[in-house]
């Protein structure tokens, strides 16, 4: 067990080293960062101050290292575009993406696994075959269209909803929040509902197939002979088996939430994390796609390092595949 | 497939040709009892043809500035235009292009980014998935660990970064031009990986079967053996994926050129045009945005629908 979680530490590790890598060398050697950096008068002996003093003329392995260790205290430099810290400028935008993140999470798991064991339960009923249906389109339909189509029903034909932006945000110093006024409030429920239809229908199809799965075992058949009630075979016995798999790809989703926050975020206009790096994307803004880029690399090798030790706790035969495994 | 031999008599009770086999198979069966896979093939089929055949079909060549006239702007769809009379079937955007015509020519772009990128991806993750399975050792823990971190990540996101930072690397000016060969380099790089994991895993089971061990007898070469004996039992399962990927491709170019990291406006795709069209949804004009986003819709889901279909029926469990 321990050896399994320090191997999973060291892989992990390594991962964000190679994504360290990636984001320097996108620093190191698109553009040059002296040109970046001084105008067009500029003399040789400017070029060679500026050289030593941003370490250029280092070996590339310190500069490496120079580079991870000012990243990991939360230095990630300037950002071209704005002029200014990339940290100051992602501190300020986080609250919004989190916010939003969040309230997505929550919908979509608590309708998902709803909506997954009623579509279990009744397989053959006319309404699970519609929500199957339902939901087939909602798979192929792109975010942005669904985005799209929710802003001109709610925002451009009814008029009830903001269309863009966070509506007004109550400051708390180092957090800014849209939960505490009624047009922020307003304004988090269309991108939430954006953002949180695929994942739901991501985690119904996977609940119903479980269920599905586990409905046909022997013990269900057992409990069925004992006489135990139906939603207690259901709830009690079933959907308890299901939650290995749905605990997996639930914290995996939490992670690809806030990475399709981008498409919510651009479609919504809302001033999140996301915005920004599509931003930088189009503006080639070094920096912020750098800081971007690890940030979220940090994000998703956490989670998925967390949901791997989680296993071990869920599922007792785990443990004893994994270290057959192992040997 | 093997090649049957020409020359047979003609009068005999000949072999049925590979078409006649075709039509007699247990997959074209249960494609005909299949509504929704016949629809779909049909949809499909319909709009490949319509973006390959575009400049002919097209009423217009919306990126001939001779053919446009300001003055046809903001037609609304069947209706004639207030100005010059024209009448356009789908109305026209701001410029006065058509939107029919933008339409198929969009179509045909995100066509070809969707299949080059799938095509891409394929070829990469047969090839490594082959590689890691038959050769095995460290260059199948190199592969597959490689997979394995890639899929921590969500695929748009791999092909926005990849998009990214081969965009910083071209110079400023070669960036438009260039926008949708890196388009199908991100995307395809971002989804071999589906390919490699069931390749690799088809064929460690093609591995241990007695035709295998018996090419190896009679000596011949690991990439012949991959190429000529394994290869052709795992292509199966590929079709699907490579299927289902096309869809996926599509939806991925779509929202990246939607986002305006993708297909540039001088050569708009319909996430371009339905990007586009956003931006006039506001002041009423809705076919701008509605005509190209419903194509999209039943291109991706007819994609869909026909990947489901083909799962099911190359599975051998659930006929």
């Amino acid at each position: 067990m321990l050896a399994y979680i320090i191997q999973r530490v060291f892989q992990s590790i390594v991962v964000l080293l190679l994504v360290g890598l990636v984001a320097f060398s996108m620093f190191r050697f698109v553009g040059d960062p002296i040109d970046n950096m001084l105008g067009q008068e500029r003399t040789g002996a400017d070029i060679a101050r500026l050289r030593t003093q941003l370490g250029l003329d280092q070996p590339f392995p310190v500069q490496y290292y120079k580079f991870l260790s000012n990243a990991v205290q939360g230095n990630f430099g300037v950002s071209y575009r704005q002029g200014r810290p990339v940290s100051q400028i992602i501190a300020e935008r986080a609250p919004a993406t989190l916010e939003l993140a969040a309230v997505s999470a929550v919908l979509a798991i608590s309708f998902g696994v709803v909506l997954g064991v009623f579509t279990a339960i009744r397989r053959n009923g006319v309404a699970a075959n519609l929500i199957m249906s339902a939901s087939l389109i909602g798979v192929s339909l792109p975010t942005f269209l669904i985005g799209i189509l929710l802003i001109y029903l709610f925002a451009v034909e009814l008029g009830w909803l903001p269309s863009f932006g966070r509506g007004d945000v109550v400051d708390l110093g180092w957090w800014s929040t849209g939960f505490l006024t009624a047009s922020g409030l307003k304004a988090l429920i269309l991108p939430a509902i954006t953002l949180a239809l695929f994942q739901m229908t991501l985690i119904m199809r996977l609940v119903r197939s479980e269920m599905l799965e586990v409905l046909r075992q022997d013990y269900i058949r057992f409990a069925r002979a004992r006489g135990l009630r139906d939603r207690s075979i259901y709830f009690r016995h079933a959907l308890k088996n299901t939650m290995v798999p749905v605990i997996t790809v639930v914290g995996l989703q939490l992670g690809a939430i806030i990475a399709f926050a981008i498409i919510t975020e651009t479609v919504f206009q809302w001033p999140g994390v996301g915005l920004l790096f599509i931003n930088a994307i189009q503006f080639v803004d070094i920096p912020v796609m750098a800081a971007y880029l690890m940030l979220i690399s940090v994000m998703f090798v956490g989670i998925n390092l967390l949901v791997d030790i989680l296993y071990y706790f869920i599922d007792p035969r785990l443990r004893v595949d994994r270290t057959a495994a192992a040997k | 497939m093997s090649e049957l031999p020409v020359e047979k008599p003609a009068e005999a009770p000949s072999a049925p040709s590979a078409w006649a086999r075709f039509l007699d198979s247990d997959f074209f069966y249960s494609f005909k009892r299949s509504p929704v896979a016949v629809v779909s093939f049909a949809l499909v089929t319909l709009l490949v043809l319509s973006a390959v055949l575009a400049p002919l079909v097209a009423p217009h060549n919306p990126f001939d500035p001779a053919t446009l006239n300001l003055m046809n702007g903001f037609s609304a769809p069947m209706e004639p235009n207030a100005f010059t009379g024209e009448t356009f079937w789908l109305g026209t955007d701001d410029q006065g292009r058509d939107v029919f015509s933008t339409i198929l020519f969009g179509l045909r772009i995100s066509l070809f980014v969707g299949f080059a990128a799938v095509l891409f991806a394929l070829l990469l993750g047969v090839t490594l998935g082959l590689l890691a399975g038959y050769i095995g050792g460290w260059t199948e823990t190199l592969i597959m660990r490689a997979a394995d971190v890639q899929l921590t990540f969500p695929s748009i996101l791999v092909a926005m970064l990849i998009f990214g930072i081969v965009k910083g690397f071209l110079p400023v000016d070669a960036r438009d031009e260039a926008a949708i060969w890196v388009l199908i380099l991100a995307i395809g790089l971002s989804d071999w990986v589906q390919f490699a994991r069931v390749v690799r895993g088809a064929t460690l089971v093609e591995k241990s079967k007695d035709y295998v061990q018996a090419a190896k007898l009679i000596g011949r070469s690991p990439g012949a053996i991959m190429l000529r004996h394994i290869l052709p039992n795992v292509l199966g399962p590929v079709l699907v994926i490579a299927t289902i990927s096309l869809a996926l491709a599509i939806i991925a170019e779509a929202t990246l050129s939607f986002l305006g990291v993708g297909a540039p406006p001088t050569q708009p795709s319909l996430g371009t045009l339905i990007r586009i069209g956003q931006g006039f949804l506001f002041s009423g004009e809705w076919w701008i945005l509605f005509f190209p986003a419903m194509t999209l819709l039943v291109l991706a889901l007819s994609v869909n629908l026909l990947g489901d279909w083909l799962r099911d029926a190359l599975n051998p469990r659930l006929r």
